[in-house]
């Protein structure tokens, strides 16, 4: 996997960052992709409208073509196995909506507004995912 | 369009920034979690950098009455650490070192010519369902 210079990783950051500020300043909501797609999909309540949240969804895979196209296709490299992937999901989908967010919401709205919730959650999602992948890599696979 | 361009513009800019950033690639974010391993630190400048616009944003909310094309700012106000934070965070952390997606990226990575992000985000919806379920039954147990 090639490095991805942090020039690169810091101009994409700033977009992200920029999009957030964006929907919070115009709209005056967060951006949780969480929270935005359990609206979208209607198996969430409350939160944004639901024209709103299912435009926010749909925007992702259009950006994504976007840089795809006009910068650098991206290469996914995916080693997990479908029952994996299925149990990550289940996993996701149901600890999000419990937790009330994800990376976005949590980590790049909540943490920047200084919510103590959010600053728990990310620093409890990170540890656990970390702790996941360690046991993976170094004391399963190792 | 009050509501639908704010939402459109802010996804395409945020899916922009996921696929600059590498961040789709589930590779690289797993090589992030891996602290022990050959650790590629691109996710915390991506995270560090989106603070900042995000942070400016939420100081400039402070000095205006309410948002350009909404009545009022929505931001949730529980100020709670409880256990379904908690446990929901440690669950949502285990999926995501599994397998290196979370919401975004996985969303985002359904254009990109892999299936696995479809599969995921499939379950990850059906993920979602459960919880709804699982929160009505509680309900109406309590009323019980």
């Amino acid at each position: 996997m090639e490095p991805i210079a942090p020039l690169v990783a810091i101009s994409g950051g700033l977009l992200i960052g920029i999009a957030a500020a964006l929907l919070l300043l115009l709209a005056g909501r967060i951006a949780g992709v969480s929270g935005m797609l359990a609206t979208a999909s209607t198996i969430g309540a409350g939160g944004a409208p639901r024209s709103q949240a299912v435009a926010f969804v749909a925007g992702l895979p259009l950006g994504a073509t976007l840089i795809a196209f006009l910068v650098r296709k991206p290469d996914l490299i995916v080693t997990s196995s479908v029952p994996l992937l299925i149990i990550a999901g289940l996993l996701v989908g149901f600890g999000t909506r419990l937790g009330n967010g994800c990376t976005s919401g949590h980590g790049v709205c909540g943490i920047a507004r200084l919510s103590h919730r959010s600053i728990a959650a990310t620093a409890t999602f990170m540890a656990s995912a970390a702790l996941v992948v360690f046991i993976q890599r170094h004391v399963v696979g190792g | 369009m009050r509501k639908l361009l704010p939402g459109l513009t802010a996804g395409i800019i945020f899916g922009a920034g996921l696929v600059l950033s590498d961040m789709v690639n589930p590779a690289r974010v797993q090589a992030f979690l891996d602290v022990a391993g050959a650790w590629d630190p691109t996710l915390a400048f991506v995270m560090g950098a989106a603070l900042l616009p995000s942070a400016i944003a939420y100081l400039v909310r402070g000095r205006i009455a309410r948002p350009v094309f909404a009545a009022r700012f929505f931001i949730p106000e529980n100020r709670k650490l409880d256990s379904p934070l908690l446990i929901g965070a440690a669950m949502f952390g285990i999926g995501w070192g599994l397998v290196g997606f979370c919401p975004g990226p996985a969303i985002a990575g359904l254009v990109l010519g892999a299936w696995q992000p479809w599969l995921f985000v499939v379950a990850m919806l059906a993920g979602m369902v459960l919880h709804r379920l699982f929160t009505s039954n509680q309900a109406s147990a309590r009323k019980g």
